[in-house]
């Protein structure tokens, strides 16, 4: 195989593939995300079925397969069930490293919230810590109006 | 179910970048290792199934662009999106079906050809979690902290598992990533997203694997003893993070309870000789090696620290390397069922295990953090 290269130029082809999208979020969704942009509260849905409040808020339930049916308010404070501290930065990341992700249960929801903490020192974030949403100052109808959760007691 | 068998398996050497082939070329050659190993001939293949994704690719419609090397022109072929585990179980009901009495799976992509953490961020919800940025090991490291937690298990016991499997991997001739590393090398490794540092991760691997189904009156011209599928399942997840428990594996113990069901197996721990499964993550084979019964909820830590998972133990996993050892996304669970026929053939080489293998089980996953698995019991009767 070295032999080849002696005669053959090893081409690298460079290219990107960049196709824009138009995603209609849907009535759940536009619901969920404008009440984040002009109320700053935090929506979930309740299945009929199991009684579970599915945060973020779908139309149907995933377990039951059954149409949700009431919307739940809930509390921007909640516990973090799980979290993991990210120490490499990749092009998509809204943060650079080190930062934070965690998993959520927000107080009423009885599906965990997946989101960035923020305002802590990393080193001491634990599960089981109370923590409450912070929301941006420029909101524009996204998951990232809420700018990230930060523990209630300080940090 | 009707007797179906694997009559032929081939792999690439699995690698940081293959200069010399382009993508089909890289399927290419292991559909003909394959051919080779099954003493068949391309006319002998009924019908194809390309395991492939369009976004590792760089081509919508992928599996139509790998149709002309895995001996597709002129005959039916489909794709599968996802892990080579669930393109094989295509391939098997097309057989089951009666239309077609052998099947040829290919699996491969080209990791070192893009950027994974943009691919697999791109598997997140676009309107309520894409915009955080989690990609597949970011993702995996939640994973990790809640199941690791929940049952204490330690970082030191993962590392056992990356020690473990790239030892493994340095008897096996495919293998990418083979080194001889020890717990202090694990732990001293680059932090990555806590708790996993680089040496708890996959590489990501340039590979292809392909495998060739037949019935039983198919198998008879096959050149080698046949590896009969004696049970196969597989069960999705919740597509949310937060829809799930991600200390358990629901869908892993469901699909493993069906395969174990339809093969006649009890006690999987004592009836399984050897296990190639889906180790993304060092956490990973510990949890999984829970989902499959192997040992109890919350035990997989000690069940590495024990030894029974080495080459040499009582229930060997990953003798291969696992996915620590070699892991070409979409390819890793085919790979897994080539590991487990060349184990009951007796074929493994140097990475063989002791005992004879009478039935060994294979497994691959689709989707972030372990949502859907696919479980394979393969025997040599």
């Amino acid at each position: 195989m070295n032999d080849f290269w002696n005669d053959v130029e090893p081409l690298v082809y460079k290219s990107r593939i960049k196709v824009p999208y138009s995603w209609q979020a849907g009535e759940t969704a536009s619901f969920f995300l404008t009440q984040l942009r002009d109320k700053k509260i935090i929506w979930g849905k309740a299945c009929p079925e199991c009684r579970k409040v599915l945060v973020p808020p779908r139309k149907s339930c995933p377990f039951c397969f059954v149409d949700t049916e009431k919307w739940i308010q809930l509390s921007s404070r909640g516990i973090i069930e799980t979290f993991t501290i990210v120490k490499r930065d990749t092009p998509v990341q809204p943060l650079k490293a080190p930062f934070a992700y965690a998993v959520i249960r927000l107080d009423g929801a009885d599906t965990g919230f997946v989101h960035l903490l923020g305002g802590v020192d990393l080193e001491k974030i634990q599960e089981g810590m109370a923590v409450e949403a912070v929301f941006s100052e420029d909101r524009k109808g996204s998951l990232l109006d809420i700018a990230y959760f930060k523990p209630t007691g300080g940090a | 179910m009707e007797r179906v068998a694997i009559v032929g398996v081939g792999q690439t050497k699995h690698s940081a970048g293959r200069r010399e082939v382009n993508y089909p070329e890289l399927v290419y050659e292991a559909v003909s290792l394959a051919l080779a190993d099954a003493g068949l001939n391309i006319d002998d293949i009924d019908n194809v199934i390309t395991t492939s994704n369009d976004f590792w690719d760089g081509r919508t419609i992928a599996s139509m662009a790998t149709g002309d090397v895995s001996g597709g022109v002129g005959k039916n072929i489909s794709c599968v999106e996802g892990d080579g585990t669930f393109g094989a179980f295509y391939g098997l009901t097309r057989i089951l079906s009666g239309s077609y009495g052998t099947t040829l799976v290919t699996a491969y992509s080209k990791g070192s050809e893009s950027i994974s953490p943009l691919i697999t961020n791109a598997a997140f919800d676009p309107i309520y979690m894409r915009c955080l940025g989690l990609d597949m090991v970011t993702a995996g490291a939640l994973q990790a902290r809640r199941y690791m937690k929940r049952y204490g298990i330690s970082e030191e016991e993962c590392a056992l598992v990356s020690v473990k499997n790239h030892g493994h991997a340095l008897d096996n001739p495919h293998a990418h990533l083979a080194m001889k590393i020890t717990v202090d090398d694990v732990m001293n490794s680059r932090e990555v997203a806590a708790p996993m540092k680089l040496y708890d991760i996959s590489p990501v691997s340039d590979g292809a694997c392909c495998i060739i189904l037949a019935n039983e009156e198919r198998s008879k011209k096959a050149a080698n003893k046949p590896v009969w599928v004696k049970g196969v399942s597989f069960c999705a997840d919740a597509y949310l993070l937060g829809d799930r428990d991600l200390s358990e594996s629901r869908a892993l113990e469901k699909a493993a309870q069906g395969a174990y069901k339809m093969a006649g197996i009890q006690n999987p721990r004592e009836e399984i000789d050897v296990a190639e499964i889906y180790d993304a993550f060092t956490y990973q084979e510990l949890l999984w090696t829970e989902g499959l019964g192997l040992c109890d909820r919350g035990q997989g830590g000690k069940l590495v620290a024990g030894g029974a998972t080495a080459r040499e133990g009582d229930i060997p996993v990953n003798p291969s390397g696992g996915l620590l050892g070699a892991h070409p996304v979409i390819a890793a669970g085919l790979i897994r069922m080539a590991e487990a026929v060349l184990q009951i053939r007796g074929q493994a080489g140097e990475r063989q295990i002791s005992r004879k293998v009478r039935q060994a089980l294979a497994h691959g996953v689709n989707g972030i953090c372990g949502q859907s698995h696919c479980v394979w019991v393969l025997g040599s009767e």
